[in-house]
């Protein structure tokens, strides 16, 4: 082997173990946060975590049944304002937002999507709670919906760009009107890319903390009414991480746990939808 | 061009120039397609015969800043005129792209289908015959008759390219638009379009854009040769093979430029 060829080779295997370093670092990040949450967690997860909710300050037992029912409902609500306007801007953005308007929204959507999460908090507060003078679920739905938004609209911008024209003008040459052609041959071929998109946006504001400061507020009792303050899992870890009891640091290790496992499930399940979609699409 | 007395007029160009912005693609082209006939329009690359073709049902204006001046009339009535739906004139003229297009969310079937759905809601059984004899206009029935209902991704590009042509005739248009149909095609892909052009003309106008002149003298009755968006020469195809008028079409299908 020449001195060049034998640099060249080096050079090569110095590279590859570097990008591989720096690889499982990028995993490890994931691995220590998942490893200490079970570590701490696991142990205080049973039957009665799931069922009960919280007991008085100072006593032992009970669970995060309510922060659970609560993340439930105000994520829920939340997809169901946020993915039915974010998804329709998406669309409207990719197939007919080439003009002034479409530009506005876009530009109106970036700077939404960069605003500090507590930010969409206070304008939660501001429009909802303080004309209601009541916190309630509902707020943090909202708050949680601005937050969405602009990311799907975005991710579905994206993933109806990716269908190539030629089915569009296949479909019109059909004589397809336009908004047929975009509901049922191209938002059809984005579909599993929104879906995803939609996945990936509830995961995210499932374990947001700061925007359902100032509107959901919290609530140690079970509540399935959405004019009420209501617990989340986020909320319940805030509350009892940075409370004075042992008991209470024990049940935000485990409220970790479960809400890092309710992202991990949600997040596999876009994948798996991803797989499902575009397997097919050569 | 002449048409022998009996032949009804389908289609014509008056005058017809075809822009982007500015740019003029199409020169005042008029050009006659008589019914029942395969007219090829040949030319080198960017000599406007796509563009000409894609103004014959009205897809040329979808381009952002594409406009058109003069008239395409079929069976008299200027399909630009202010009361022509677009989308219902696209519905009596089918068209074929350059690559295959099936819808990858539909099946084989539902490719076929869905050009007559769009028209309204039709009766199952009415379906299911239109389909049939759709993909056997296409000659693809047999080939796909076994797995209608799976994914018309699972074709070869050739059976794709037949699907396209199955799903424009479906809807039973009166014109058929090629634009380049076999351009990626095998030879064997391109020797069954060709004979489907044979086939295809006793029920249809056909019109196909070719940069193949070889397949133009094979599948057409007519040919036009464009050139920098001007029709040079027009006539029937053996003429315009053996003994064009023109030397620009002369130096063209010999080969000389182009």
């Amino acid at each position: 082997m020449t001195t060049s060829a034998f640099r060249r080779h080096l050079v090569s295997r110095v590279m590859t173990v570097l990008v591989v370093i720096l690889s499982f670092t990028a995993v490890l990040a994931l691995v220590l946060i998942l490893g200490n949450l079970i570590a701490k967690g696991a142990s205080s997860i049973d039957w009665a975590f799931f069922t009960k909710s919280p007991v008085p300050a100072g006593q032992t037992g009970g669970g995060v049944a309510n922060a659970i029912v609560g993340t439930g409902i105000i994520v829920g609500v939340a997809a169901l304002i946020g993915v039915p306007i974010g998804v329709g801007a998406g669309m409207y953005l990719a197939e007919y937002g080439s003009g002034r308007l479409g530009f506005l929204v876009r530009f109106i959507a970036d700077v939404l999507n960069g605003t500090p999460s507590i930010v969409v908090g206070i304008v939660g507060w501001t429009f909802i709670v303080k004309p209601t003078s009541h916190f309630s679920a509902l707020a943090g739905s909202v708050a949680l919906a601005i937050l969405m938004i602009p990311m799907l609209a975005r991710t579905t911008e994206e993933m109806v760009r990716l269908v190539p024209n030629s089915l569009r003008e296949a479909a019109l040459a059909l004589g397809y009107p336009r908004w047929r052609t975009s509901l049922k041959v191209v938002a059809r071929t984005a579909l599993g890319g929104i879906v995803t998109g939609c996945l990936v946006g509830i995961a995210r504001i499932a374990g947001e903390t700061a925007p359902l400061l100032f509107t959901a507020l919290g609530n140690l009792n079970f509540t399935v009414n959405v004019s009420q303050p209501m617990q989340t899992l986020s909320l319940q870890i805030y509350v009892y991480a940075t409370g004075p009891f042992d008991e209470w640091h024990r049940l935000a290790w485990a409220s970790a746990l479960v809400l890092m496992g309710l992202v991990l499930v949600i997040s596999l399940t876009a994948r798996w939808v991803t797989r499902q979609r575009y397997g097919r699409i050569r | 061009m002449v048409a022998s007395a009996n032949t009804r007029l389908r289609l014509e160009t008056a005058h017809l120039t075809a822009l982007f912005g500015q740019h003029r693609a199409v020169r005042n082209v008029s050009l006659l397609f008589p019914a029942n006939t395969v007219t090829a329009i040949i030319g080198p690359s960017g000599c406007g015969k796509s563009t000409l073709l894609r103004c014959l049902n009205r897809m040329h204006e979808l381009t952002p800043g594409a406009s058109v001046d003069g008239a395409v009339l079929l069976d008299d009535v200027n399909i630009y005129a202010e009361d022509v739906n677009p989308v219902e004139l696209r519905r009596r003229i089918g068209m074929v792209f350059q690559r295959p297009t099936p819808f990858p969310t539909m099946s084989i079937y539902d490719n076929v289908a869905t050009g007559l759905k769009v028209n309204g809601r039709k009766p199952r059984r009415e379906l299911d015959d239109a389909v049939s004899q759709a993909l056997q206009q296409a000659a693809l029935w047999e080939e796909v008759k076994d797995r209608l209902h799976t994914s018309a991704l699972d074709l070869s590009g050739g059976q794709q390219q037949r699907l396209c042509i199955a799903r424009a005739v479906a809807p039973q248009p009166e014109i058929l638009l090629l634009d380049e149909p076999t351009a990626s095609l095998d030879p064997a892909g391109t020797q069954r379009i060709e004979e489907l052009c044979h086939a295809l003309k006793r029920l249809y106008t056909i019109v196909i854009v070719t940069h193949n002149m070889q397949q133009a003298a094979r599948v057409s009755d007519y040919t036009a040769f464009m050139y920098l968006g001007s029709l040079i020469e027009v006539g029937r195809t053996d003429e315009i093979f053996t003994k064009p008028k023109v030397e620009q079409t002369e130096a063209y299908i010999t080969g000389r430029f182009g």
